[in-house]
């Protein structure tokens, strides 16, 4: 469609007014990066443009590049399009893309939640006249439980495993999810610290270094090999289960936060003792919430089982389609 | 309700035998009697109403939880099509009740709930299961699904939960498992026969628990001399025990059902016994006339009638081909040796002398590699292989190693095409892990077979993926993937059947290998298949 301010090109989306694409996955010349997580910032482009509080992530994600940093809210012109970042809410610097050309506005979400989250900037709705949602979640059997009962429920598994003698390794993605739990705990008045995998504690480094109040860490590869981890929290990355890093702990149980443990069929294929349900994605009643309030009479799908949201908003009366990028699932 | 949410949950979330067996004990120890033999019945693969007592079928679940929802129907089932499980669909497609509810005993919520409604108009089976749907707390509501939707599939076996009686009771696990298998139905009553520590008076028409033997995968002549063992065929019917003990005449099928009726042949025969008997043997369908058995799809026409009329009985007449004595005039012989047993059983069967109930006969060879050789004949003497058992065995029970080998004939192979594919249920739900095979016919690929097992999981992943980027159509849950992918199937026999699309029925399906290296185009023919069917 002539006149769409956002379009699909095989590096990504792009958008033709402002000569820029959005977390493209190969190298452009002008990138504008929703937020650090591996499949929506890569290595290679001539110029990023992000949040003020992203900054750091990449840096330790994609070490120094061309950065160019925006207060959220705060418009920038790239080429005749007027841009600006606005918080998703999905991990620390997250952001919203707004384009605006002669009057029309297109807002593309990247990931974002709407559950609240002490590491991050809430969401914050946008008006626009076409809206770009991610749809990871799009079924409405994914309705999130309120975070401070998960993660209450996270500390008292921690204390069923320490009475039985056994550890509690709890995988969560190294940035943004494992530094949301160890916030909630603080919130929560835990205070037995958390034991961290390497990858996961240099991520609680830059949050920490971002100004992020989370529970007192420790690593535990500065443990002696010997070291009793009965009745500890360990957080390590989902890449970790199944390696030889597990070993140390003898006896422990294996828990996954993540918004697919809401199915058991996930939880038992992965063989984790628990699952935990906590996903920094939007769930279906805030999908909905988001769309009805960006106020769009057109809707963009991407990334996710997007054929229920489109069919849904479709019937409401919406005009909605899909973007086909292909992506990676995490949360 | 909450108990038996909480024991669910707790034999769901471990895969520790030792936890499932605790997590049963304390639940069995702590709770009523009446929600004991529930939980019992339930865990034990029992349905609540099944079948004569309809309380919902999942089209009508389907149907209720959009309304209760407000998700139109189109929604239900892409949900469903993700969650692969109605159970968990339903329960997660609802909303919690904003205060707990008191809770009610599990066989309350059936026998005064569920129970009372069975078979009456849809609206009030509607209404009592909408008002449990919002009474009732996410997990609560998700097992109480269950209990509507059929099978538990909670990982627990017959076995684990005898083990678990036992600790409780103190009893043996044989004599749990023999009286379990007259569970009938989950009163009360039963759970007090069930452990009771002296005889009971129902015990006469119960059958022993069958011993099982193990595949045999290498050599047998890592089994010792041949002279040590008893060969006979493995016949491809029905695994039987037939009593007689005086009155009572009851045919017990290995999966632990009564056959009452079904085989009026057998049991006019055994009430001619000499003498009360109980034996183990296999029940084919068999043609006087013939030298071998008719093919297993002829003795299933007779197993789905409850009733035959004189037309079936003639023209799929059956007889029972005896493997083993268990007990003799009210004596159990079950610890002496099979060779001690087996001359007893002989005795009796030749004063007997009915065609309807032989000796399954021994097989004497010189060697293991005579063996081999005879083996290789297998499928056209219309047996699975051989039987091999030890003589000095005496007849345990369960699937005891050891004592008892079935040494099959290799597979049959054929290359065949995925056509279709379906996701799984419970750990799988989420990948496509059922698929459906064609071969060739002419230009033509039909379905042939539908295989679930062979893949490790890596090649699972692999597939899905596959499966996911390579769709031509969606029928509801089911995909049809371009015919591209080649797997190796082996599988026991192929018979001809009217049944069938393709005209011909393979037994024991299962995937072997995936072949990369071939294309579809050099899968086997259907002509290969009618060639060797039955």
């Amino acid at each position: 469609m002539s006149g769409d301010l956002v379009v699909l090109r095989p590096e990504g989306m792009y958008c033709p007014t402002g000569d820029f694409y959005i977390d493209p996955g190969r190298p452009v010349a002008r990138a504008v990066i929703t937020h650090g997580h591996g499949d929506h910032a890569r290595v290679g482009m001539g110029c990023y443009h992000l949040s003020d509080a992203s900054l750091p992530i990449l840096e330790w994600r994609l070490g120094a590049q061309r950065y160019v940093c925006h207060a959220y809210g705060e418009p920038f012109r790239l080429g005749a399009a007027t841009v600006s970042l606005h918080p998703a809410g999905h991990v620390l610097g997250s952001a919203q893309v707004r384009i605006e050309v002669d009057g029309q506005v297109w807002v593309a979400s990247g990931d974002y939640k709407r559950q609240p989250d002490p590491t991050c900037a809430a969401f914050e709705p946008v008006r626009c006249d076409t809206f770009i949602t991610e749809c990871t979640f799009g079924l409405p059997i994914y309705r999130w439980p309120d975070t401070p009962s998960v993660v209450a429920e996270i500390a008292a598994w921690r204390d069923e495993c320490g009475a039985q003698g056994e550890a509690a390794i709890l995988y969560c993605y190294a940035l943004g999810k494992a530094q949301r739990v160890l916030a909630e705990l603080l919130a929560l008045g835990e205070t037995a610290p958390v034991w961290l995998h390497g990858a996961v504690d240099n991520g609680v480094q830059v949050y920490r270094g971002a100004g992020i109040a989370m529970i007192e860490t420790q690593r535990v590869a500065d443990e002696a090999r010997s070291a009793d981890f009965a009745g500890r929290l360990i957080i390590a990355p989902p890449s970790a289960a199944g390696s030889s890093w597990l070993r140390r702990f003898r006896r422990a149980q294996q828990g996954f936060a993540s918004g697919w443990m809401q199915l058991r069929g996930n939880r038992r294929r992965g063989n984790y003792d628990r699952g935990f349900v906590l996903s920094d994605h939007a769930d279906w009643p805030a999908l909905l919430q988001t769309v009805r309030q960006s106020g769009a009479q057109r809707v963009v799908a991407t990334h996710g089982n997007t054929d229920a949201l489109v069919r849904t908003l479709n019937e409401g009366g919406l005009h909605a389609t899909t973007f086909a990028l292909l992506r990676g699932e995490e949360d | 309700m909450r108990a038996f949410a909480a024991l669910y949950q707790r034999l769901d979330r471990s895969t520790s035998l030792l936890e499932k067996r605790a997590a049963l004990v304390d639940y069995f120890r702590h709770v009523p009697a009446e929600d004991a033999v529930w939980a019992l019945w339930l865990l034990t693969g029992g349905k609540v109403g099944g079948a004569k007592a309809r309380i919902a079928n999942s089209s009508e679940l389907r149907q209720w939880v959009a309304q209760e929802s407000g998700l139109p129907d189109w929604l239900v089932e892409a949900s469903y099509d993700q969650v692969g499980d109605l159970a968990e669909t339903l329960a997660l497609l609802l909303d919690d009740p904003p205060d707990a509810a008191e809770d009610v005993g599990l066989a309350q919520w059936i026998q005064q709930r569920l129970l009372p409604v069975a078979n009456a108009p849809p609206e009030q089976r509607r209404a009592v299961i909408v008002a449990a749907w919002r009474q009732l707390p996410m997990r609560e509501r998700f097992v109480f699904n269950k209990l509507l939707t059929g099978a538990l599939r909670v990982g627990v076996s017959q076995g684990l939960v005898q083990k678990a009686l036992s600790e409780l009771s103190g009893l043996d696990v044989s004599v749990l498992a023999q009286r379990m298998l007259g569970f009938t139905s989950p009163t009360p009553g039963f759970m007090q026969t069930l452990l009771a520590q002296g005889p009971q008076p129902g015990d006469t028409a119960l059958p022993y628990p069958f011993f099982l033997a193990s595949a045999l995968e290498g050599d047998p002549a890592a089994l010792g001399a041949i002279d040590d063992w008893l060969l006979e065929w493995k016949w491809d019917g029905i695994r039987v025990q037939l009593i007689r003990r005086g009155n009572d005449i009851v045919l017990w099928s290995r999966g632990e059902e009564r056959m009452d009726g079904r085989f009026p042949e057998i049991e006019v025969d055994l009430a001619r016994l000499a003498h009360d008997a109980v034996i183990d043997g296999e029940l084919l369908a068999w043609r006087s006339e013939d030298e071998k058995p008719l093919p297993f799809t002829a003795l299933q026409t007779r197993i789905q009638r409850r009733k035959p009329g004189p037309k079936v009985l003639a023209q799929t007449p059956v007889r029972v081909l005896a493997y083993d004595l268990l007990e003799l005039d009210g004596h159990d012989l079950r610890g002496q040796d099979l060779q001690q047993r087996r001359q007893l059983m002989a005795n009796l069967l030749k004063a007997h002398d009915s065609p309807l109930l032989q000796l399954s006969p021994q097989v004497q060879l010189a060697d293991w590699q005579a063996a081999a050789a005879l083996r290789n004949e297998a499928r056209q003497r219309g047996v699975e292989g051989f039987m091999l058992k030890r003589r000095q065995s005496p007849y345990r029970h369960g699937r005891k190693r050891g004592d008892w080998w079935k040494w099959k004939v290799d597979p049959l192979t054929i290359d065949a095409v995925m056509l279709y594919a379906q996701s799984g249920h419970g750990r799988r739900s989420t990948l496509y892990t059922d698929y459906t095979f064609g071969v060739w016919d002419g230009d033509k690929l039909v379905p042939i077979a539908k295989a679930y097992s062979g893949l490790d999981d890596k090649e699972i992943t692999e597939l899905d993926r596959w499966i996911r980027a390579h769709t031509t159509e969606r029928f509801g849950p089911v995909r049809a993937v371009e015919p591209l992918q080649v797997f190796e199937l082996g599988f026991e026999a192929v018979n001809l059947s009217a049944r069938h699309k393709s005209g011909v029925a393979v037994r024991f399906p299962r995937i072997l290998r995936w072949r990369r290296d071939k294309p579809a185009s050099e899968a086997d023919v259907l002509e290969t298949l009618r060639k060797v069917a039955q």
